[in-house]
């Protein structure tokens, strides 16, 4: 039987990792590569590095500090923020990372999922996307809208409908971040999740809110999430993955250990 | 003088990992998709992600094939991983139907549940492998360890004797480590499966195979 995952997630900002609440007020907790050993070996089953300012400052991703992940960790990992091309995903991928992901650039450009799909095999291609909770309307059925640039930006896509598409254009899987939920410490958004998750064929990693063991559990059962990303509840050692995992063996749920 | 170790450079996706994790493990491999390297190595990696059509078409490109079937007749170590697996036996249901390698009898086919189960494809994550007999590359693992894998197809020996571990998902029980005479077969990714992989690994950097 298939574990569910637990992911790590590394905001990585001037080559520090950072940790923010709602993508604002960002404060430096360490090295992401020093950190994403420790991870590993703490028994983590997924890394995952986003470069958060790459874009904003259109400069591609650190390829070194992807080098130097790859030569120390033995788990997968997958890389976001500034991939603009196929290239820079190539890079990327030859650099040793597992995965990479696209959001607001296959907002923009959906074909990029399908062409990376192509070239790599969908596997590589995770969506990342950021929902906001929204009233429905006929073009967001769901109540939930994709929003681009941390948030900032709406983009008139339905979150249901826009994981089903990329799906279809070839996304191998999808990381589904609450931007309501984000930076709060009070639980993934289930519902979201929950339909995303039940909407698609492949697997989704839930994102944002998690503050407690408890919390993943949450997800992973009602919310019905592949994987549950965290960060700032290990990075600052609130808890450790030990005692997250171990609180989602007891509740029956099956885990790496 | 150190033995040699290829790793298979066919355009079939991320061998970094695999260069990366055999590093770790003291060896210094060569990346390759030359048929005469590949002749002259002591011990061969086949690695691989991605679709088997595409990979066999490269194979054959490279002129791959032939010399991995003559690694195969000389007795010298070879470890197929995913997709490296998948192409050593006859034929795969994937792109429509690809003759593959036979280097074992069997096929690989598409995950189909039974009536009831709904799971996702790719079978995407870490899973259990449950290890049978005393094989040197799969020894040392410990019961219940889990790997890493992603894939959509798996694969199906005729011989249920070449079958060292199984995992099981949604009710599918599959071949997931293999071995016959110097070949051993992965479906996971040892490369990124933490300790347990490396362990895999490193037997098979040790594994001096009878001769056949």
């Amino acid at each position: 039987m298939l574990s569910k995952r637990v992911i790590v997630c590394l905001d990585v900002k001037n080559k520090k990792t950072t940790k923010g609440v709602k993508f604002a007020g960002n404060v430096d907790v360490g090295d992401p590569v020093e950190m994403g050993e420790q991870y590993y070996h703490d028994g983590a089953d997924e890394l995952v590095f986003y470069d958060i300012t790459a874009s904003a400052e259109n400069r591609p991703i650190d390829i070194d500090m992807v080098r130097s992940v790859a030569q120390r960790v033995f788990i997968p990992f997958s890389v976001g923020g500034g991939l603009r091309t196929l290239e820079d995903m190539r890079e990327v991928l030859l650099a040793g990372a597992e995965k990479v992901s696209v959001n607001s650039l296959a907002v923009k450009n959906p074909t990029v999922i399908s062409e990376g799909a192509r070239a790599f095999g969908r596997q590589c291609i995770v969506l990342g996307m950021d929902a906001l909770r929204v009233e429905p309307t006929a073009t967001i059925p769901s109540g939930y809208e994709v929003v681009v640039r941390g948030g900032r930006e709406r983009t008139g896509l339905d979150a249901v409908a826009w994981a089903q598409r990329a799906e279809e254009l070839g996304a191998g899987e999808i990381c589904l971040n609450s931007i309501d939920a984000d930076g709060t410490k009070s639980g993934y958004e289930l519902t979201i999740t929950s339909r995303v998750s039940s909407a698609v064929g492949i697997p989704v990693i839930a994102s944002g809110g998690a503050g407690t063991p408890e919390h993943l559990r949450e997800v992973l059962t009602e919310g019905r999430a592949d994987a549950a990303l965290i960060a700032s509840m290990v990075h600052y050692g609130t808890y450790s993955i030990a005692q997250i995992k171990d609180h989602l063996a007891s509740a029956g749920i099956r885990v790496r250990r | 003088m150190r033995e040699s170790l290829a790793i298979l450079d066919y355009g079939a996706g991320n061998l970094t990992s695999v260069a990366h994790a055999v590093r770790h493990l003291g060896c210094e491999p060569t990346i390759t998709r030359d048929p005469d390297v590949v002749r002259a190595a002591e011990r061969v990696i086949f690695p691989g992600v991605g679709a088997a059509g595409a990979s066999m078409d490269n194979l054959r490109r490279f002129g791959l094939d032939r010399a991995l079937r003559e690694l195969q007749a000389s007795g010298r170590p070879l470890l197929g991983i995913c997709i490296g697996c998948q192409v050593a036996l006859n034929g795969s249901e994937e792109d429509g139907g690809v003759d593959c390698l036979g280097l074992v009898p069997g096929d690989v086919k598409l995950f189909r549940f039974p009536a009831g189960i709904t799971r996702k494809v790719p079978h995407m994550g870490w899973n259990e492998v449950a290890f049978t007999g005393n094989h040197p590359v799969f020894a040392g693992i410990p019961p219940a360890s889990q790997f890493y894998f992603v894939h959509s197809y798996f694969p199906v020996p005729a011989d249920d004797s070449v079958v060292r571990g199984t995992t099981t998902y949604g009710g599918v029980r599959f071949a997931a480590a293999m071995a016959r005479d110097n070949l051993a077969l992965v479906q996971f990714h040892a490369e990124k499966s933490g300790p347990p992989g490396l362990r895999l690994l490193r037997n098979f950097l040790d594994w001096k195979p009878q001769a056949a």
